[in-house]
């Protein structure tokens, strides 16, 4: 019964979801205030009903109605009620049901916050942004029904694939969907700028907290994910440049990009339409990867299960929303009025350099994921291009954009003295040179690449310090007058300068983990030991345990450093029960130097275990940094400028006020 | 001039659609395996049944025959089994299966219990074989000729549709060669 309410409401969803969809655009159009205020209502709305059918989702998972197909196939009772809520959308039809709430989400906050956007642009993007919801409420109502019964229900359930069984994957999709969902109000300001064909600081103004937001979520969405594989996969890899790790990271570099454009847009009105493209094109990608992950195109580690249908339907949606999108920006963009002029050196020069870097970076990553697609219409089979493609033509594209971004934040506007900054930028660089000689010089005979990312990481993470060293005259005044200055510094600079500090420590960790790790695979015997990395790991032995719906060999490790005791470590090797799947747990003992990493395999019958054992340098450093970077999300985002008055538009003519 | 740069994107991603719009006929499953067209991997399997027979490289020559990797924990094993039991009732070809990752007592009760349409079952429990074989996950199908080449690889279960459209077909036609 709850079940067929949820179905019921998803139906009234997409009616909703089409009179929001037609009333503000036409209410705008015609100046009607009533109309305008409808979508309001609407959002709001919309949000409810498919909250309502999340919720019905929900309720069926957790009290295990096998008679809802999808619980069937997706859930077990024997499972830990976490996964159960977890299996939701741990599948497809689920997860584009959490896709489409987020989406409504974001409808309902701007018309909810949005009192202080003009009404017309309000109702504009409370409008397209019902158009998307319509196409995905209606592919998953004709594609993805998660409510469609089965008869007769089977005695228990198929269980959720137990890699995704982990606490880690539980947040994993809601946080990286608010993200990647999130855009969709870029996108949604975007189109309805080009409607009323104008844009200008203001404009930008509104849209740089809503991208700030998603980004925020995308980048902790990501870190999410990669730290998920670093612990669970069993390799201690974090990033596999796999098609749908490139489905989040396209958008992430492209909504990079857009950050950063919009505030050329509104402090200097220049930049517009490309800014507009930005727009555009940070949401489509996020399209474009739900084609790619669940039309079946790429196969992948977390493709969902493939169905042609879903992918004709999805492509159709991809080129109305993409298509219809980038129609109407050739339309309407060439009207756009140049904006204020710049010198190549310049603040506006310098975040320029950043978006050309940032989408070029995008479109390595577009080729490499969709090339092996290319070569197979010429063609030429099956192949994957896999890491080393990526290595050799994004991390190129890394190493400029890190040293420009050392300088950029100190450049002035319209025209900057780049040798100024660059004298002022003295301290960081040799501080980056003799360290990177150190290192260079310590880690003689390793990977010369590693050192050098090193190098660049110290430099960013110096040049952020000199810049707030110079805001807050550290030295040069009295420490009281600094410590005023620090806190008369808007959170948002305080923002940026974490957000690239922690950019600077995630390359560190990545470059460290990937140049210098050590590993050592073998076959143990029990109490026998063995040396890494300055650690002697004794094996001593393996025990069985039962979980909930798995049953486990446990391999118990002591670490010794210099004779003493340290630490224990278990790694367990998982059989879940009803699938009969396999999955390993590493054990995993982290420090800020590195982690020691280990993986118990296969018996050899005599006693013995396979067992792999890693040290990864710095990888910790990775999320740390990560963390760091949404940390400055947020607080650029609890900046009073951009949350309360919004500066008003130029010309206010034609526009009659909100009728709420 | 500048007209032509504003639609840039739009035809760059029209090309995309259209380009997407062929991936979507192809079936990404069927992963092709570097072992196409090449010589089926020396190796030697013990019986997995005391009374019969085991797997072997020579075994594999002379008549177009099927190799089924299969194991009793594998749940979609256990969905394609009736259309093995019916494939070896019609005589279409001879079917070998490794079993692979497995005990001996479950594998050989879990025959018992759902039929045994093998000809010879290679017991491979500590995946010896299907390193070689570059097995991803059970269940697996190959085809292989009368020269001892494997021409064909397929992923996961196989049901009626590819039974009758795939893999039928491409045993007549290989009987047909020479």
């Amino acid at each position: 019964m709850i079940t067929e309410l949820g179905h019921f409401a998803l139906i009234l969803a997409l009616c909703v979801a089409v009179t929001q969809a037609v009333l503000p655009m036409a209410g705008a159009a015609r100046r009607h205030g009533g109309w305008m205020a409808a979508g309001n209502s609407a959002a709001v709305l919309q949000f409810l009903l498919i909250a309502v059918a999340f919720g019905a989702l929900m309720h069926a998972y957790l009290t295990s109605d096998f008679t809802v197909k999808n619980v069937a196939l997706n859930s077990h009772s024997l499972k830990p009620v976490i996964y159960k809520i977890s299996g939701v959308w741990g599948n497809h039809e689920g997860s584009m049901l959490l896709w489409v709430l987020i989406l409504a989400l974001f409808g309902a906050m701007v018309a909810l916050f949005g009192g202080n956007l003009p009404p017309t642009l309000r109702a504009r993007v409370i409008s397209v942004q019902a158009m998307i919801g319509v196409g995905f409420l209606l592919f998953i109502l004709f594609t993805s029904n998660p409510f469609e019964r089965l008869f007769p229900a089977p005695a228990n359930g198929n269980d959720l694939n137990p890699l995704l069984q982990d606490p880690g994957l539980a947040l994993h999709p809601p946080i990286l969907y608010a993200g990647y969902v999130g855009f969709s109000i870029a996108f949604s300001f975007a189109i309805a700028a080009l409607i009323e064909g104008r844009i200008d600081a203001a404009w930008a103004h509104w849209v740089r907290p809503w991208t700030l937001l998603a980004w925020s979520f995308l980048t902790a969405g990501i870190a999410l994910g990669s730290w998920w594989a670093y612990y669970e996969l069993g390799w201690g890899g974090f990033w596999y440049w796999d098609p749908v790790e490139n489905a989040s990271f396209m958008p992430w570099l492209v909504g990079t990009a857009l950050l950063h454009s919009a505030i050329v847009v509104e402090k200097r009105d220049a930049l517009k339409s490309w800014t507009i493209l930005l727009a555009i094109l940070t949401f489509s990608l996020s399209l474009i990867g739900t084609f790619l992950v669940r039309s079946g195109v790429l196969t992948s580690v977390h493709a969902f299960a493939t169905d042609p249908e879903r992918g004709v339907f999805i492509l159709l949606l991809l080129v109305i929303a993409v298509g219809g999108a980038l129609a109407l920006y050739a339309w309407r963009a060439p009207r756009l009025e140049p904006g204020g002029l710049f010198s190549p050196v310049s603040r506006e020069g310098a975040l320029m350099l950043n978006n050309l870097l940032l989408t070029t970076a995008a479109a390595t990553v577009f080729i490499g994921t969709l090339y092996p697609l290319l070569l197979e219409a010429m063609g030429g089979g099956k192949v994957s291009v896999g890491p080393p493609f990526f290595n050799a033509t994004f991390v190129p594209l890394m190493a400029p954009l890190v040293a420009a971004l050392g300088v950029g934040p100190m450049l002035a506007w319209k025209r900057a003295d780049l040798a100024g900054a660059l004298a002022r930028l003295k301290v960081a660089a040799i501080a980056a040179l003799a360290l990177t000689a150190i290192i260079g010089y310590w880690q003689w005979g390793r990977p010369v690449l590693g050192t050098l990312a090193i190098g660049f990481a110290i430099w960013l993470g110096g040049a952020v310090i000199t810049e707030l060293v110079a805001r807050t005259g550290i030295g040069r005044m009295p420490l009281r007058d600094s410590l005023a200055r620090m806190r008369g510094l808007p959170r948002a600079a305080w923002g940026m300068s974490l957000a690239h500090f922690g950019l600077a420590l995630a390359i560190a960790g990545s470059a460290g983990t990937a140049a210098w790790q050590e590993e050592k695979i073998l076959v143990m015997a029990p109490n026998q030991t063995v040396s890494l990395a300055g650690f002697e790991v004794a094996f001593d032995g393996v025990e069985d345990k039962r979980g909930p719906n798995y049953v486990a060999q446990r391999g118990l490790f002591t670490v010794r450093r210099g004779g003493e005791k340290i630490d224990r470590m278990v790694a367990e090797r998982r059989r879940y029960v009803v699938g009969g799947q396999e999955t390993t747990e590493a054990a995993i003992r982290s420090t800020a130097a590195g982690d020691l990493y280990a993986v118990i395999g296969a018996s050899d019958n005599k006693g013995g275990h396979t067992v792999r054992l890693y040290f990864k340098p710095l990888v910790l450093w990775i999320w740390l940094g990560a963390t760091v970077m949404v940390l400055g999300g947020l607080l650029s985002l609890s900046d009073r400028r951009l949350r309360v008055g919004a500066p008003k538009r130029r010309s206010a003519k034609g526009v009659p006020a909100a009728a709420e | 001039m500048r007209r032509v740069l504003f639609l840039t994107p739009l035809i760059l991603f029209l090309g995309l659609a259209v380009y997407l719009g062929f991936g979507l006929t192809r079936d990404a499953r069927i992963v092709p395996s570097a072992l196409i067209d090449q010589p089926v991997p020396e190796f030697a399997l013990p019986p997995l049944l005391e009374s019969g027979k085991g797997l072997a490289t020579a075994d594999l020559k002379g008549r177009v025959a099927l190799v089924n990797v299969f194991a009793s924990w594998c749940v979609p094993c256990r969905a394609e089994h009736p259309i093995w039991i019916q494939f070896a009732k019609d005589q279409k070809a001879p079917l070998y299966g490794i079993n692979w990752k497995d005990k001996r007592e479950t594998a050989t009760r879990w025959l018992k219990e759902l039929g045994n349409p093998y000809t010879g079952i290679g017991f491979d429990g500590d995946n010896r074989a299907g390193i070689e074989w570059g097995v991803y996950g059970a269940p697996e199908t190959y085809i292989v000729d009368r020269e001892g080449r494997i021409r064909y690889k397929h992923i996961g279960p196989i049901f009626a549709e590819t039974m009758s459209g795939t893999i039928i077909p491409l045993i007549r036609e290989l009987e047909g060669e020479k």
